[in-house]
């Protein structure tokens, strides 16, 4: 029905409003769904909260300035714990990729410390760290760091030959030649990368956080569980959802901007 | 293998040895009249990929400002000729000379992929091809005239992904022409591309080539292509150059002439006969 009415309208006016309204659709109705089936006892509140019963929790916890404190903390443990491993992955995979020395040298060793889910490790980094907060930084960053680092080096090495050949005969200097032609050619890889390692970045920080923590969202939700606060314990689990969609949706804008020379990235 | 040479012989010790390929014939009447190319001489190049010798002994000269024409089997090592030329692969034996005082912005190559960055926009690519003078002043203003001599002035703020495959190689074109070389050589640069196509870019690298006077170095599959365009044509068989063919025919030339269709068959019949022997 829309689309006879929307065709007539000129495409910038029509694309926008569309697209912006129509992805909320599922989730609204989800919720509507959700909160009458609630009211109607056809789901018990001790299984499932309303949504309206969430959102109370929500406000109470606000008020309080409890929720704040914790999603800062959660958020400050995220990014800082993101930029770390996100750091070292991108340096080394740099060098793995631009230098066979450098390669041969540690490519094996990472290649084979990947094999071992990082969540494993929580035993050891709890009787390394306690539960301090470098425990969290440490999982967060190892998590991060290797999404980051293999499609920093398969973006690197799958960079056009042809095209740093071109780039030689025309005179680049090694440092042109990485910033005009190797590093925009790793680009799109690298971003891979990134939305890859933002997922496992909230996925270690949930585990750690209910696991060993004294604040954060996790430990929220634990501290919750325990005291049979099941509003609490859906509002910390749609945060982390919300959270999880807004690091994405970052790196999509980011993405768009930088690769906007690509047809891939302009309007469908 | 021996070491790598690259010497620069003197011109006239050169000229007075003439035992280059027996047809050799100097063509000055079919030269632009002022020319800025260099001339280029080959003594005794060989090269080889582990056994495999593709170039056993290649000697040629070719004047400053000719059209060469390059044609063989596929393998025979043209495009190996061509990247000695340019100094993309290390010389085995014999030499290579270019004249005097060659800078690297003097010798260009095309090759048949365009080779654009895509992240670059149209005007910045042509740019690249500016080398060591990218960051001079009227850096943009060279790139601007050279895409303008290409005839693709409009695109300068397109990505290079919404051109066609003859605009990409025009572009490729306007980039290799920015720093006005004094040798341009060509790797099928137009083997792509569709018939039509073909044919009006190959008028383009006559008139560049007219206009500029650079000395122009083709490789090319397509026989009519070479006696179309090239002052002279070379054929390389069995890494040596087996025929060395004169085309006299006036410019503009006639696509399709009597007198091409001709030089053509006997180019072709040359390579087939090699083809019968193997
Ligand atoms: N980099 C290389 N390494 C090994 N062999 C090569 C290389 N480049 C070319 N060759 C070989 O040299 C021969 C000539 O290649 P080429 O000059 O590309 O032929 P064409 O006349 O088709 O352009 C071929 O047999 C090819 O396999
Ligand atoms: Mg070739």
């Amino acid at each position: 029905m829309s689309l006879i009415d929307s065709a007539s309208l000129p495409r910038g006016l029509r694309l926008p409003r569309v697209d912006g309204l129509i992805q909320w659709i599922v989730p609204l109705a989800i919720i509507a769904i959700w909160q009458v089936a609630s009211v109607t006892g056809f789901v018990p509140t001790r299984v499932l909260p309303a949504p309206s019963d969430v959102l109370l929790a929500g406000w109470k916890l606000l008020l309080s300035g409890e929720l704040v404190r914790n999603i800062w903390v959660s958020f400050c443990r995220a990014s800082i714990g993101f930029l770390i491993g996100g750091s070292i992955g991108f340096a080394f995979g740099l060098a793995n990729g631009l230098s066979q020395l450098s390669s041969k040298l540690t490519d094996t060793t990472l290649q084979m410390v990947r094999n071992v889910p990082h969540l494993a490790l929580i035993p050891l980094v709890i009787l390394w760290f306690g539960i301090d907060e470098s425990a969290k930084l440490f999982l967060v960053a190892l998590g991060v760091f290797f999404p980051i680092y293999l499609n920093t080096l398969h973006g690197i090495r799958t960079v056009d030959p042809q095209l740093i050949e071109m780039g030689r005969i025309y005179g680049m200097t090694d440092g042109e030649l990485f910033r005009r032609v190797i590093f925009p050619g790793a680009l799109p890889s690298i971003f891979v990368g990134i939305r890859f390692a933002l997922g496992i970045m909230w996925l270690t920080l949930i585990v750690a956080e209910t696991i060993a923590a004294s604040s954060g969202l996790g430990y929220m939700a634990m501290q919750a569980r325990e005291f049979m606060l099941i509003d609490v314990v859906v509002l910390s689990i749609l945060i982390y959802a919300l959270l999880g969609k807004l690091a994405d949706s970052a790196s999509r804008v980011l993405e768009r901007a930088t690769l906007s020379w690509h047809p891939a990235y302009w309007k469908r | 293998m021996q070491t790598a040479l690259r010497t620069s012989l003197p011109e006239t010790e050169l000229a007075t040895r003439a035992n280059f390929a027996p047809h050799a014939r100097v063509v000055r009447e079919e030269r632009p009249v002022q020319t800025s190319g260099l001339p280029l001489s080959i003594r005794g190049l060989r090269k080889s990929y582990g056994d495999n010798e593709v170039l056993r002994g290649i000697d040629l000269h070719i004047p400053a400002g000719q059209f060469v024409a390059i044609v063989g089997k596929s393998g025979c090592g043209k495009s190996t000729l061509l990247r000695l030329i340019a100094g993309l692969e290390k010389i085995d034996a014999g030499s290579i000379s270019l004249g005097d005082a060659v800078k690297p912005e003097d010798i260009r190559v095309m090759f048949q992929e365009p080779r654009l960055l895509p992240w670059a926009r149209v005007l910045s690519n042509v740019e690249v091809g500016l080398g060591r003078d990218r960051a001079s002043s009227d850096a943009h203003s060279r790139a601007e005239k050279a895409l303008t001599e290409v005839g693709l002035a409009d695109k300068r703020d397109q990505w290079p992904s919404v051109l066609s495959g003859g605009q990409k190689q025009r572009v490729a074109l306007a980039r290799a022409l920015v720093s006005r070389p004094r040798v341009l050589a060509f790797d099928e640069p137009l083997g792509a591309l569709d018939a039509l196509t073909r044919i009006s870019m190959q008028r383009l690298l006559e008139r560049v080539w007219r206009d500029q006077g650079f000395t122009a170095i083709l490789v090319t599959h397509d026989v009519a292509e070479a006696v179309a365009l090239a002052d002279r044509v070379l054929v390389i068989e069995e890494g040596r150059i087996a025929h060395d063919v004169v085309v006299n025919t006036a410019r503009p030339r006639e696509r399709g002439s009597a007198e091409l269709a001709g030089l053509e068959g006997s180019i072709l019949s040359h390579l087939l006969s090699a083809d019968d022997r193997t």
